[in-house]
C-alpha cells in the first residue's frame, strides 16, 4: 500500500532520514518507533509531502506521491497529530467536516458523516457537534482529531504521536479505540510513537529507526523475542522484558481449551499481561476464557503464563 | 429582553453617543454657560463652520486614511509572514516604525509643497502614522497561530490561500483588530493638526481659538474630538467581543 524506496532527507546538511526503504502492506498497523530525533516524524511527514523528500520515491497504492498536487494527495490521507491541531474558532462538527468540505461534498452527506464519526468515537453528536474545541477535555479533543482524520474515509491514516500528550488512563482508552477502528475499517495506519508499550499493543508491524536508519522491522513478537541488535534490545528494555513478552502474547495461545474456571472471564484476544493483572487483582490463579461473543472456550492457569 | 434593555442602558456607547450627538447638533444651547464662563468672547460658539460639517469632514479624513493603513498594513503583514516574503520582515517593521516616529506635523510640512493645502497632505500623514500599530499587530497575530493548527490545516489538504483565509486571518483577527483600534483612535486625535494646513476637522475651532485667543472654541473642538475618539474606541471594544466569541 505504501512503499518507500531509498528515501533520504537532510535539514541544513544534517541527515535525518538516510536511505530508508520500507513497505507497508494494505491493512497494516505500522508503528514507526524510535527515540526522539530518529527521523520517524520526518518519515511520516514525507508520505503526505508536508516534508519533501530529497531523494528516493514514495508510492501510495502504486502511484508516486509526487504525481498529484500535494493538496490532492493530502485530502486522500487522514492526518492526526499530537496536539490535535483542531481549529479553535470552528465548532466540532465543522472541524470534522474539514476535508469533506474541501472535497466539495453535499451538505447532507457531510452532516450524516459527522454524526457517524462522532458516534464511532463514542461522542454524542447532539452534545458535541456545536461545541468549540476548548470546551472539550484533552482526550475528547483527540477523539475529534481522529474523527477529523477519518472524515473523508481515506485508505491511509497517518498519526504522529496522537496520544502523546494525554494522561495514561485516557490514553489507554484511546488506544483501545484506535485498535477497534483499525479492526473494523481495515485501514492502513502509519503511527509514530516513542512509547514501546504503545507500539507493542497496537502494531501489526513495528519499524524501529535509529538516527535516520532502519534498524529492524517485524511483528511485536519478533521485536521482543528476537531483537537483531543491542540497540533494539536496549530500546525494548532489557529490564521489563518479561512483562513485555506477556504483553505481546494472547490468552488464546496459552489457554487450556475445554477446561473451565470460576469467576469473571478474560477474552481470548486479551494479552497475557492483562490476564496476569486480573489474577493479581482478584488473588486467584485461574481464569475462565471467553471468545469475542462471550462463550466460555477454556481456562487459563497462572502456570500457563510461564510455560 | 429586560436584561438586554438594561445592558443597553448601562452601555457607555449609548450615553457617550447621546452626549456627542447633542453637542454636535445643538452646541448653541450652551451659549449662556460659555458667555458666563468666558465674558468678552464673541460669538461664544464657534461658527465659521457647522460642527456637523466638521464631523463629516473629520470622519472622512480618518476613514480614508485608516482604511488605507489597514489594507496596506495587513497586506504587508501577510506578505512578510509568507515563505517568499520572510526576508522582508525586518525591513517592513523598520519602515512602519519610521512612519510612526516621524512627527505628523513634519509629514504635513513636507507633504504640503507636493500635495497642496487641505485634506490630501492630512490623509497622507495619518496613513503613515497609523501604519505601525496595524503592521505590528497583524504580524504578531498571524505568527501567534499555533504551529500545530497550521500543520493540521496543510496536512489535511488546504491550499496556502485557504490556510490564510480560513485559519490564519480568523485566528489573528482579534489581535489585528486591537491594532486597528489603536491606529484609528490615534488618527482621530492626530487629524486635528490637519487643520493647521487647512483641512476641515474638529481641530479647526481649536486652531482658530488658539490664534484668536478664544478659549471656548478650543474647548468645543477638544471635547468633540475626545468624545469622537472614545465612541470609536468603545465601538471597537464591542466588535472585539463579537470576534472572540469562540474563546
Amino acid at each position: 500500500m505504501i512503499a518507500l524506496d531509498r528515501v533520504r532527507k537532510a535539514f541544513d546538511g544534517r541527515v535525518v532520514v538516510d536511505d530508508l526503504s520500507l513497505s507497508v502492506p494494505q491493512g497494516a498497523f505500522c508503528v514507526l518507533l524510535g527515540p526522539s530525533g530518529c527521523g520517524k516524524s520526518t518519515t511520516l511527514r514525507m508520505i503526505n509531502r508536508l516534508v519533501p523528500a530529497d531523494r528516493g520515491t514514495i508510492r501510495l497504492g502504486g502511484e508516486d506521491v509526487t504525481a498529484v498536487s500535494p493538496e490532492a494527495l493530502r485530502r486522500r490521507i487522514g492526518y492526526a497529530i499530537q496536539s490535535t491541531g483542531l481549529f479553535p474558532h470552528w465548532r466540532i462538527a465543522d472541524n470534522i467536516a474539514t476535508v469533506p468540505r474541501l472535497l466539495g461534498w453535499a451538505r447532507e452527506r457531510i452532516d450524516a458523516r459527522v454524526a457517524e464519526l462522532l458516534t464511532l468515537l463514542r461522542l454524542d453528536p447532539a452534545t458535541y457537534s456545536a461545541k468549540y474545541p476548548h470546551q472539550l477535555s484533552g482526550g475528547e479533543q483527540q477523539r475529534v482529531g481522529v474523527a477529523r482524520a477519518l472524515a473523508a474515509d481515506p485508505d491511509v491514516l497517518l498519526m504522529d504521536e496522537p496520544f502523546g500528550a494525554i494522561d495514561p488512563i485516557t490514553r489507554d482508552a484511546l488506544q483501545s479505540e484506535i485498535a477497534r477502528i483499525h479492526r473494523a475499517t481495515g485501514k492502513t495506519i502509519v503511527f509514530v510513537t516513542h512509547d514501546i508499550e504503545e507500539a507493542l499493543r497496537l502494531a501489526t508491524v513495528i519499524v524501529i529507526l535509529d538516527r535516520g536508519r532502519l534498524v529492524q522491522v517485524g511483528s511485536p513478537i519478533d521485536i521482543v523475542e528476537r531483537p537483531e541488535s543491542d540497540f533494539v534490545r536496549e530500546f525494548v528494555g532489557a529490564q521489563g522484558i518479561g512483562l513485555k513478552l506477556l504483553a505481546v502474547r494472547r490468552v488464546g495461545e496459552r489457554m487450556r481449551a475445554g477446561e473451565t474456571a470460576e469467576g469473571e472471564p478474560v477474552e481470548e484476544g486479551a494479552s497475557l499481561a492483562e490476564a496476569l493483572g486480573a489474577m493479581a487483582a482478584r488473588r486467584c490463579d485461574r481464569l475462565p476464557v471467553v471468545d469475542r461473543a462471550g462463550r466460555v472456550v477454556g481456562a487459563l492457569l497462572l502456570a500457563d503464563l510461564v510455560r | 429582553m429586560i436584561a438586554e434593555v438594561r445592558r443597553g442602558l448601562v452601555s457607555p456607547l449609548l450615553w457617550v453617543g447621546l452626549l456627542f450627538l447633542f453637542l454636535l447638533v445643538d452646541m448653541r444651547r450652551l451659549q449662556p454657560a460659555f458667555a458666563r464662563a468666558f465674558p468678552g468672547v464673541q460669538p461664544e460658539i464657534f461658527d465659521r463652520a457647522g460642527f456637523v460639517e466638521l464631523f463629516w469632514s473629520h470622519l472622512l479624513l480618518v476613514g480614508i486614511a485608516s482604511s488605507a493603513s489597514a489594507m496596506v498594513g495587513v497586506a504587508l503583514a501577510v506578505f512578510v509572514t509568507r515563505p517568499v516574503g520572510r526576508d522582508f520582515r525586518t525591513i517592513a517593521n523598520i519602515a512602519a516604525t519610521i512612519g510612526q516616529t516621524f512627527p505628523p506635523a513634519a509629514v504635513l510640512a513636507l507633504a504640503v509643497p507636493a500635495l497642496g493645502f487641505g485634506a490630501r497632505p492630512t490623509v497622507v500623514a495619518l496613513f503613515l502614522y497609523g501604519l505601525l500599530p496595524i503592521v505590528e499587530n497583524a504580524i504578531a497575530g498571524i505568527e501567534g497561530v499555533p504551529a500545530a493548527v497550521r500543520d493540521a490545516a496543510s496536512g489535511m489538504g488546504m491550499r496556502p490561500w485557504q490556510v490564510l483565509r480560513d485559519v490564519e486571518l480568523p485566528l489573528a483577527a482579534p489581535v489585528i483588530l486591537a491594532g486597528m483600534r489603536v491606529s484609528v483612535t490615534i488618527a482621530i486625535g492626530t487629524a486635528t493638526i490637519g487643520s493647521a494646513v487647512g483641512a476641515l476637522t474638529f481641530g479647526t475651532p481649536i486652531f482658530d481659538g488658539l490664534a484668536g485667543n478664544k478659549l471656548p472654541y478650543v474647548i468645543q473642538g477638544a471635547v468633540l474630538v475626545a468624545l469622537f475618539a472614545i465612541l470609536t474606541d468603545v465601538a471597537f471594544a464591542r466588535l472585539a467581543r463579537r470576534l472572540d466569541r469562540w474563546r
